[in-house]
């Protein structure tokens, strides 16, 4: 076994013994629940409302009206429910003075960081796998495209990558899991912000790189069913990056 | 198989270490002794490798530090002063996940789990959460995560701090065991540790070494002159003016009523002297003794610059 399967096995576990996992996961499907409830409900008022004005069954789009909500909804979930996930990878070991086992061993600090990043977007995808229901549950009743699911599912799956890897930069800076929590979050609403700034400067380059490095913008595509190669890449170019940072701070803590 | 040469560490512009140079033979323990803040934990890091040095070299097993850390990380065991314990781990899980962070192969694990249990006699624990032990055993527990991957060298960063006697017994009764087979540097601020444990000590202090020797030569080294303690039952009350008047006597401090230290030039044994003065004036010699620095007094003499401070039993 590599050293960075046995730090993924022994972050995933450390997850489920404290209830993090489960209060993060509860909560996030809670949320997810009734975001989609109301979705759903709201489109069938609708069509309702369109089979008493027109008399005739409308042809709505699931996609559409239930899921691309949801998925819009779910983005700002992930922005207050990710940092919970990865505020103690770090700050944690620091804290407890565990790091030093970890930097002591025969390991990388590629590996440590590999690995810890895993082991949250294993748990995060695992969350998100139960989201799944909601489609699942939908599709003897309905008609939708599950291309675009499948799309938006893997803007998530990005997007979440992002802001753990955000995270866990955030968590390597302090020994706090509150400070991490503080932020990422922060950090991450700053990014989120970028979008509208963006839209403000619009005519110019500036706006545009804004623009650009909002994650918004791209994970709507993805939303869309839109899947362009600019997208993916600035994704795990941006996870790839954070990554790369937390390795800096890491290491720079070797020399203190 | 351990080899330091003129390291030194800048955290900014303050100097932890400064020009520190040792070695250790194979098997060897060596004691590490010095006040807080002398640098031990600093020089114990650059060892294991986990953190670089500003200047100089240090070598374990053949390895270079800086430039091996893998291969010198496999060579050592080490214990922090704080153990790296995840309490919320059994022994068992805690000790596989670090024989697998340390690359045991799965096949070896279950094997070396069952020595490093039965070595530090942590079967009775096993399935215990650690977060539950007792003081004793999380430093066992954490001696075992250094002794997981069988290491030729083992880094202990203050082993026995925060424990109670008994266990801070047990503790040395381990690293006992466990010299000879591997080489051990271990650090302390207490003395009496250094005396037990180790073969060789080196005194640190202010980032720099103030003296590298065994514990006896280091005495017989700062030692300037002969002392003897002589506990008499009735001593006349010129006793002390009157062995001042010995032939090689430098000085008679009176410690109490009794006792007396007298003071002769380095070479001069005065025992023999004292006790043929002491049975002629009839005195009633108690006791008669050769007042030896203790490692304390050299620590003492060798950090506080003070060239007063004398020996005392």
């Amino acid at each position: 076994m590599s050293p960075i399967s046995a730090i993924v096995r022994k972050e995933i576990r450390s997850y489920f013994v404290s209830p993090i996992a489960y209060v993060v996961a509860s909560v996030f499907l809670l949320l997810i629940g009734l975001l989609s409830f109301l979705a759903v409900a709201t489109a069938s008022n609708r069509s309702l409302q369109m089979l008493r004005g027109q008399g005739s069954l409308p042809d709505l789009n699931l996609n559409d009206i239930v899921f691309r909500p949801v998925f819009a909804n779910m983005a700002v979930i992930l922005l207050l429910v990710v940092p919970m996930l990865t505020m103690r990878l770090f700050a944690e070991e620091k804290k407890l003075k565990t790091m030093e086992l970890l930097v002591t061993s025969p390991v990388t600090i590629t590996d440590i960081v590999v690995g810890k990043f895993f082991a949250a977007f294993t748990v995060f995808a695992g969350m998100l796998a139960l989201t799944a229901v909601g489609p699942l549950a939908l599709a003897p009743f309905a008609q939708f495209q599950w291309e675009p699911l499948l799309t938006a599912y893997l803007g998530v799956l990005l997007m979440g990558g992002l802001f753990l890897s955000a995270g866990l930069l955030a968590s390597g800076v302090t020994e706090n899991q509150i400070i991490a929590v503080i932020l990422s979050f922060g950090g991450l609403l700053l990014f989120w912000l970028f979008g509208w700034a963006g839209q403000v400067f619009a005519d110019s380059a500036f706006g545009k790189v804004l623009s650009y490095l909002s994650p918004l913008e791209h994970f709507e595509h993805l939303v869309k069913g839109l899947v362009t190669t600019s997208d993916v890449v600035y994704f795990t170019a941006g996870i790839v990056f954070m990554l790369f940072l937390t390795h800096r701070v890491i290491e720079s803590q070797r020399w203190r | 198989m351990i080899q330091v040469e003129h390291l030194t560490k800048q955290y900014g512009p303050k100097t932890a270490i400064a020009d520190v140079s040792f070695s250790v033979e194979k098997g060897e323990v060596l004691a590490f002794l010095g006040p807080n803040g002398a640098g031990k934990t600093t020089t114990m890091r650059i060892l294991t490798a986990s953190m670089p040095a500003t200047s100089g070299s240090a070598r374990v097993a053949g390895y270079d530090c800086f430039d091996n850390p893998r291969e010198v990380k496999r060579a050592i065991g080490y214990l922090p002063e704080v153990p790296p314990l995840y309490t919320e781990m059994t022994v068992t899980e805690y000790l596989t996940f670090v024989g697998r962070l340390k690359g045991v192969e799965p096949e070896r694990l279950p094997g070396a789990l069952d020595r490093t249990l039965e070595q530090l006699s942590l079967g009775e624990v096993r399935g215990r959460l650690i977060a539950n032990l007792s003081r004793g055993f999380k430093q066992r527990v954490g001696l075992a995560q250094a002794l997981i991957h069988d290491p030729p060298v083992l880094i202990l960063d203050e082993p026995t701090v925060g424990l109670d006697p008994k266990q801070i017994i047990e503790i040395r009764q381990l690293i006992k065991t466990l010299a000879g087979s591997h080489t051990i540097i271990l650090s302390t601020h207490i003395l009496p540790e250094a005396t037990a444990v180790a073969q060789r000590v080196v005194i640190i202090h202010e980032g720099r070494i103030v003296a590298e020797d065994s514990q006896d030569q280091l005495s017989a080294r700062l030692r300037r002159s002969e002392k003897v303690s002589l506990t008499l039952k009735s001593p006349a009350p010129d006793a002390r003016d009157r062995l001042q008047t010995l032939p090689g006597v430098l000085s008679v401090h009176q410690e109490d009523s009794t006792t007396f230290l007298v003071e002769a030039e380095l070479g001069h044994d005065l025992r023999e002297d004292l006790a043929r003065f002491a049975v002629r004036n009839e005195w009633g010699l108690l006791e008669l003794k050769l007042v030896t620095m203790t490692l304390e007094d050299v620590f003492l003499r060798l950090t506080q610059h003070e060239e007063g401070v004398e020996a005392h039993p």
